[in-house]
């Protein structure tokens, strides 16, 4: 599996990170020892009992957080600090309440000429299915629009990675899966990276080129699962139970209730 | 409040109307029954409003108050916003500064008249300091927290984006923090209202301040006292209500949800 990341172009490589967070002198160590080679346009999916530091490694692939050991690269370069390259999605709470749907996507784009400026907002206001909502600000939109609106903020500005923190969560199932299926769209369309954080093994397993599955605290990775099923995936098929069930058995949790 | 429960649009209007207009039968008949030889009624109130309005007297002094109100309140904005938000911004300068003033802050601006006259002698500049004073403090406490306030994960997106920390505090922390600044400027608008009477009381001779005090001393006219106070209701009332509006902008509304 990695022997097959490696002949792509390697986008990102985590060697031994480790963070460790003190808080009143005491010490809670959070990753341990986390190895990962991410392909460039590959899509990653991240998961793994919650509160086990799956966040805290996105945030130190953003640049948000210094591990206290062991380094990320991305292109061969050292992460020392976010950058725009790397675009940082929340579930939907870091879009600017102040700013209308056209001044979010603008934000990222304050280095360009207007009229680049004009294209990109409408280019891709239009790709995430916002066009009409120009004007209306964040609180006048649903929740899986206010989703795709951080999504087209952070598209704008075409950053190689897309980091996205269970970027879903907020949202109610139905729109929840139609999101997958918009997200899936437009990264078949834009092919940048994504890293891609869930705590919901069956949307990492419709997403996924590869899902990388973590240990309880203190995490890391425990196993790297390759998704070889081919876009449109059906969830029904032997193959993605086979895959489904597998990673459930990784995280040590039963297939009934 | 639910839909439902809101009253209808001619409610609004026609119970508060009545409210004032029991409390004038109130205050008429009081003064009749007591027969007070003092107290005006209010049909002597409007007596007195038309006299000082027919002395021209009545606009020279709304005038004086407003400007002195507005030249303290806009100095104490220009000062106060920027303070507060360095001190927002910079935790650590605000640890040191901030005991000095909330030392300051709970001093009637009234306790500073001395010195202020012996700074500003008597004349225009004296209540001017006074209103400012009183207008500073609630400004720059809520820049404070308003900056102090702001979500991290709009710094955090800020960053991603590229800002460094000017374009950072003035994209990101200052409009993030605009609606609790706006409350701050609205009671401190209020209190500058209320410190206006006390300061044109001393070291100037115009103003609703004045009036008041000149009213009572050249010849008990409490008609006039009591006019000019109604007149400062109405228009700290009027000040407050516009004051207000600034909320209904685009950009804020979004801090003001859940208040009426």
């Amino acid at each position: 599996m990695l022997a097959e990341a490696v002949t792509l172009e390697t986008k990102l490589s985590a060697r031994n990170v480790h963070m460790t967070f003190t808080r009143d002198g005491k010490s809670t160590p959070v990753l341990n020892d986390v190895n990962v080679d991410v392909a460039k346009g590959e899509f990653l999916c991240i998961v793994g009992p919650s509160g086990c530091g799956k966040s805290t490694l996105l945030s130190a692939i953003g640049g948000f957080l210094a591990p206290t050991g062991g380094e990320v690269r991305i292109d061969g370069e050292t992460v020392r600090g976010p950058d725009p390259r790397r675009i940082f999605v929340f579930q939907e709470r870091g879009l600017f309440p102040w700013l209308t749907v056209e001044g979010n996507i603008e934000f990222g784009l304050f280095k360009l000429p207007k009229a680049e400026r004009l294209s990109r907002i409408a280019h891709y206001i239009k790709m995430v299915g916002l066009a009409g909502f120009e004007k209306a600000y964040p609180a006048e939109l649903s929740g899986g629009m206010k989703q795709r609106l951080e999504v087209a903020r952070a598209l704008a500005v075409k950053p190689d990675m897309l980091l996205l923190d269970e970027p879903f969560g907020a949202l109610d199932s139905i729109t929840r899966l139609i999101m997958r299926g918009e997200l899936l769209r437009i990264w078949r369309e834009e092919r940048n990276t994504v890293i891609f954080v869930t705590h919901d093994i069956d949307e990492a397993v419709q997403l996924a080129d590869r899902v990388a599955v973590m240990s309880g605290r203190p995490a890391n990775i425990q196993k790297i699962v390759k998704i070889d099923i081919a876009h449109p995936r059906d969830i029904s098929s032997p193959r993605y139970l086979e895959l489904r069930n597998g990673i459930l058995e990784q995280l040590g949790l039963a297939h009934q209730i | 409040m639910s839909a439902l429960a809101q009253p209808r649009k001619w409610e609004q209007v026609f119970w508060p109307l009545l409210a004032a207009a029991l409390l004038l039968l109130l205050w008429n008949y009081s003064v009749v029954w007591t027969k007070t030889k003092v107290f005006p009624s209010p049909l002597a109130v409007e007596r007195g409003i038309a006299e000082l309005l027919g002395k021209g007297l009545m606009w020279a002094y709304i005038g004086d108050s407003l400007r002195r109100v507005a030249l303290g309140f806009c100095a104490a904005a220009i000062l106060g916003i920027p303070l507060g938000l360095t001190l927002g911004w910079y935790p650590r300068v605000n640890q040191v500064v901030n005991p000095v003033l909330q030392i300051l802050r709970p001093i009637s601006p009234i306790a500073w008249i001395p010195v202020a006259i012996l700074m500003f002698g008597v004349g225009e500049l004296t209540p001017v300091f006074l209103i400012f004073l009183a207008a500073l403090f609630p400004i720059v406490l809520s820049c404070v927290s308003g900056v102090s306030n702001v979500p991290a994960i709009y710094r955090r997106a800020g960053r991603n984006f590229g800002l460094t920390a000017p374009g950072l505090l003035a994209r990101v922390v200052f409009p993030a923090a605009l609606p609790q600044i706006l409350v701050g400027l609205r009671i401190a608008l209020g209190i500058a209202w209320l410190v206006m009477v006390a300061a044109e009381m001393i070291a100037v001779d115009s103003g609703l301040g004045y009036l008041v005090i000149d009213a009572r001393n050249s010849g008990k006219r409490y008609d006039l006292v009591v006019a000019a106070m109604l007149t400062i209701g109405l228009i700290g009332l009027a000040l407050d209500l516009g004051f207000r509006r600034l909320r209904d902008i685009r950009s804020v509304r979004w801090g003001f949800r859940d208040e009426s």
